[in-house]
């Protein structure tokens, strides 16, 4: 039964991950485009809702519409100003600028935040947890953060596929160069790509603020495991990255049974491995 | 190839002000205190580390930041060689060397399943399961790292000057190596290989295929270049940590913006950059996190500018190329 | 008629693929409710200036003037909106999306007009039943339809079509352009790119002919001899002698 459990934890950690992931894939969908600074990013988001609802002890439920808000406007705002003078057949600028933010944006975080570990306390939610039949118990938090999950995800695929933007999004990703042929603003659409992806790392800094301790370097490691669960479960696959996720989650949690130190590791290796024995990842659509 | 009418020509002042500069850095253990010829160590091995990433990135196209995989496996195996083998420290450099060559092939075959941005963030992944594995070495002292014994040390030489002077050596060997090594490699066959890879990427299956290989090929001899200049790096700290070794910031952040901020694809590019980074450095020291901002915004700012960084602007403002490379083969 | 009043006015336009020059000085005019063909062989540079025209390729300091209005240097989506639709060389349909969609994103810029999907599909009837497909899913004459329906979405006022019927059967080239008429009923003035002569002579009121990035010919087609456009397509003085017979009917 511990196992099962166990591979409930890795399953809902998935969750997380997926949303992680979501974003980056957008980004490269639309723009073949890789945001170095991704995770930081997602930690950017972690303090503003820190900020928001520890520090200016606003409710919650208005601190992480004001977080989704600021992240969605810094990521429209930042693709039309510097990303997309960077853009184009060379692909060292943008990874440049973007490692260029990153760092900016951990040093900066250390500045204002300072290198202690913080977290934002969701009171009695915390320790909740709801018992199943044969000794199972599943943290109501965790548990929340999946379904949350899974809602961004089919809310993306509604926006992908039932609205005139979806339509717009999907034919730039096709065909970037055609789309100024169709009436689209290239620059607009790239920025609103930007957004909404900023919009899901907002809800993915979120829930990192609210399950682990987070500090300004820990955004690295969540690009990773972005990038890992994006590849796991294959470019351009939205439903992929939530495979992919799982499947990281479930690596990590499994290994972390093993031994405390083998969490991150296990995880590393099953996306090496899964690299090995299927580059183009479980759902591919794209290619890379 | 024409027959120009006979002059004497004057030897470049390009070839006299490096020729200078070689004999000015070969004296230095003898004019430079011990701060400065510490400082002048790290710069070379920074400068060796730049050049390699450059060789990479500059010439074949392969963003990488994941060097870090390099310098520190280079730095571990040199310790357990220099440690557990017996074998005399200036053989287990290179031996440390060339055993992450070996290990760069399988390591090299699985990041080449990754593209571009992808391949950049793939080798990340595999440095920092290089930082996990050796945190799992307790011989090697798990995650708190482990220091080089006096013994070990004093095999090299037994007064601190002469080990100095020694580890300066290998110092100006890496450094100056370095940049021989590319501007060589520049002008014979290899930088015609180069300028095919800039020049068409989606070309012939079979260009595709060789073009492939040379890539290969360079990266396998930059990650073994990368690792004995690592294990130089941790044999002048004589303490090794896998944090130490395998930081991203280090290793990758630092040798990246020089080369960028310096002038990607040119030898010169590395060179300007690491005496700019060096020299904003001891402006900066204690700046903190803000040093570091500094360092991303001008990254940032000459990708926005000129994207071949300060050398191209030195370039067109008159200054004398330094080391040409196409001597034999004229575009 | 004043340079002022042409619907489209192209002057002295040339165009750059880095070092290499394409066109040479291209003057061009059009009037409202003209079908202009521009001819010539492949690597005249045909397409590349519709690349200029609908700012696909950086058209700075051009003097392109479209309905009164200088286009030249705005972005493409602007010129587009201005009325300018291009059925582009190869199709490129998007192959992620369905007919229907492929067809709908053409409408992006929001121009009113006669062309609706109904319209489409009226013109068009094979795309009806296979409105849910994959846009490439289709055979060459249906993908090209397509095309075709997706740049009329827009309602332009100026339709440029660039070798439509490169690739298809002469039966589907036949079916296509007989839409041709059809489409200029609802106002549009069109401009195509053919390297079928006979079939550009057919629909066009005004024909240019290019080589090597320079007009070699222009004029109304029943005004030019068969000789003369072998002249201006080739570059080479034709076997035989100059009939002066109307172009049309020999080709
Ligand atoms: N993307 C490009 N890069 C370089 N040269 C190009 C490019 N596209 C076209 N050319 C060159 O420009 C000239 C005109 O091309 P184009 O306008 O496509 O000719 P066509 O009349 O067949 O449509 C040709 O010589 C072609 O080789
Ligand atoms: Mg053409």
């Amino acid at each position: 039964m511990e196992w099962v459990n166990v591979l409930i934890q890795g399953v809902l950690l998935g969750g997380l991950y997926a949303l992680f992931a979501a974003g980056l894939s957008l980004m490269f969908g639309v723009m073949r485009f890789v945001n170095i600074a991704h995770g930081d990013f997602i930690v950017l988001a972690a303090y503003l809702m820190l900020s928001f609802v520890t520090f200016m002890g606003w409710h919650p439920a208005l601190g992480i519409m004001a977080v989704v808000l600021v992240m969605g406007t810094i990521g429209y705002l930042g693709q039309r100003i510097l990303l997309n003078r960077v853009l184009g057949k060379d692909i060292l600028p943008p990874i440049l600028v973007t490692f260029g933010l990153s760092i900016i944006l951990q040093n900066g975080m250390m500045e204002v935040f300072s290198a202690d570990s913080r977290r934002v306390s969701s009171g009695a939610l915390d320790v909740a947890s709801i018992s199943l039949p044969g000794d199972l118990a599943i943290g109501a938090m965790p548990l929340l953060m999946f379904v949350v999950a899974l809602g961004v995800l089919a809310g993306l695929h509604v926006l992908f596929f039932h609205t005139a933007l979806g339509r717009l999004l999907r034919a730039t990703s096709d065909d970037a160069e055609m789309v100024p042929l169709m009436g689209g603003n290239k620059a607009h659409i790239f920025a609103l790509a930007t957004m909404i992806a900023s919009g899901v790392v907002a809800v993915a800094g979120i829930m990192l603020a609210m399950k682990t301790n987070f500090d300004p370097s820990a955004g690295p490691s969540r690009l990773l495991f972005a990038f890992e669960a994006v590849i796991i479960g294959g470019l351009g696959s939205l439903w992929g990255t939530l495979a992919g996720g799982v499947v990281l989650g479930v690596a990590q949690v499994v290994g972390a049974q093993i031994d405390a130190g083998f969490q991150i590791l296990a995880g590393h290796l099953v996306f090496l491995l899964i690299l090995v024995v299927r580059p183009q990842g479980l759902f591919a659509r794209m290619k890379g | 190839m024409t027959t120009a009418p006979l002059t004497r020509r004057k030897a470049p002042v390009s070839l006299i002000a490096i020729f200078v500069t070689i004999v000015f850095l070969a004296a230095a253990p003898f004019w430079a205190s011990r701060g400065t010829l510490n400082m002048l160590m790290e710069a070379l091995a920074f400068l060796a580390l730049a050049q390699m990433w450059n060789l990479l990135a500059g010439y074949t196209g392969l963003i990488s930041v994941g060097q870090q995989a390099w310098v520190g496996l280079g730095g571990y195996l040199f310790f357990a060689l220099a440690m557990f083998s017996g074998l005399p420290l200036l053989i287990a450099l290179p031996v440390a060397a060339l055993l992450s060559g070996l290990i760069a092939f399988p390591i090299g075959w699985i990041a080449f399943r990754l593209q571009g941005a992808y391949f950049a963030i793939g080798t990340w992944v595999i440095a920092e399961v290089f930082r996990l594995i050796a945190a799992q070495f307790s011989a090697l002292g798990g995650g708190s790292g482990i220091s080089l014994p006096i013994d070990v040390v004093k095999s090299l030489a037994t007064s601190r000057g002469a080990r100095d002077m020694v580890m300066y050596y290998i110092a100006f060997g890496l450094g100056i190596g370095s940049v021989v090594i590319v501007w060589l490699m520049l002008r014979s066959k290899w930088g015609l290989a180069f300028t095919a890879i800039r020049d068409s990427e989606p070309a012939s299956e079979s260009i595709g295929i060789r073009i492939r290989r040379v890539k290969f090929m360079v990266y396998v001899a930059t990650a073994a270049s990368t690792a004995l200049t690592g294990g130089f790096i941790f044999l002048q700290k004589l303490r090794i940590t896998p944090d130490a070794a395998f930081s991203v910031n280090e290793w990758s952040a630092f040798i990246i913006f020089i080369v960028v901020i310096g002038g990607i694809g040119s030898i010169e590019g590395p060179i300007l950059g690491v005496i700019l980074f060096f020299t904003l450095r001891s402006f900066a020291a204690d700046w903190g996190s803000w040093y570091l901002i500094t360092l991303g915004a001008l990254a940032i700012g000459v990708m926005l500018v000129d994207r071949q960084g300060m050398w191209s602007i030195l370039k067109s403002r008159g200054v004398p190329v330094l080391f040409k490379t196409t001597r034999w083969f004229e575009p | 008629m004043t340079p002022h009043n042409a619907f489209l006015e192209i002057r002295n336009l040339t165009a750059f693929y880095g070092d290499f020059q394409a066109l040479f000085g291209i003057d061009l005019t059009m009037d409202e409710g003209d079908t202009m063909a521009v001819i010539g062989a492949n690597g005249a540079g045909k397409s590349t200036i519709l690349r200029t025209l609908t700012g696909l390729l950086p058209s700075k300091g051009q003097d392109i003037r479209f309905a009164g209005a200088a286009i030249a240097g705005q972005p493409a989506h602007l010129i587009h909106k201005a009325g300018i639709a291009m059925v582009p060389e190869g199709r490129r349909l998007f192959p992620s999306l369905t007919v229907e969609e492929n067809l709908s994103i053409g409408a992006s810029g929001k121009r009113k007009g006669p062309w609706s999907l109904a319209a489409i599909y009226e013109l068009f009837p094979d795309l009806h039943d296979r409105r849910h497909h994959g846009g490439t899913a289709l055979s060459g004459g249906q993908q090209q339809m397509v095309a075709i329906g997706r740049a009329l979405m827009s309602n332009p006022r100026l339709l440029l079509c660039d070798e439509i019927s490169l690739g298809l059967s002469p039966k589907v080239i036949k079916d296509i352009y007989t839409a041709v008429p059809l489409i200029r009923a609802r106002g549009t003035s069109m401009l195509v790119i053919e390297q079928d002569i006979a079939q550009a002579m057919a629909v066009a009121t005004r024909v240019i002919c290019l080589q090597e990035g320079r007009v070699s010919l222009s004029g109304r087609p029943e005004d030019l001899s068969r000789a003369e456009i072998t002249r201006a397509y080739f570059g080479l003085e034709a076997d035989e002698p100059d009939t002066n017979e109307p172009a049309q009917e020999m080709l």
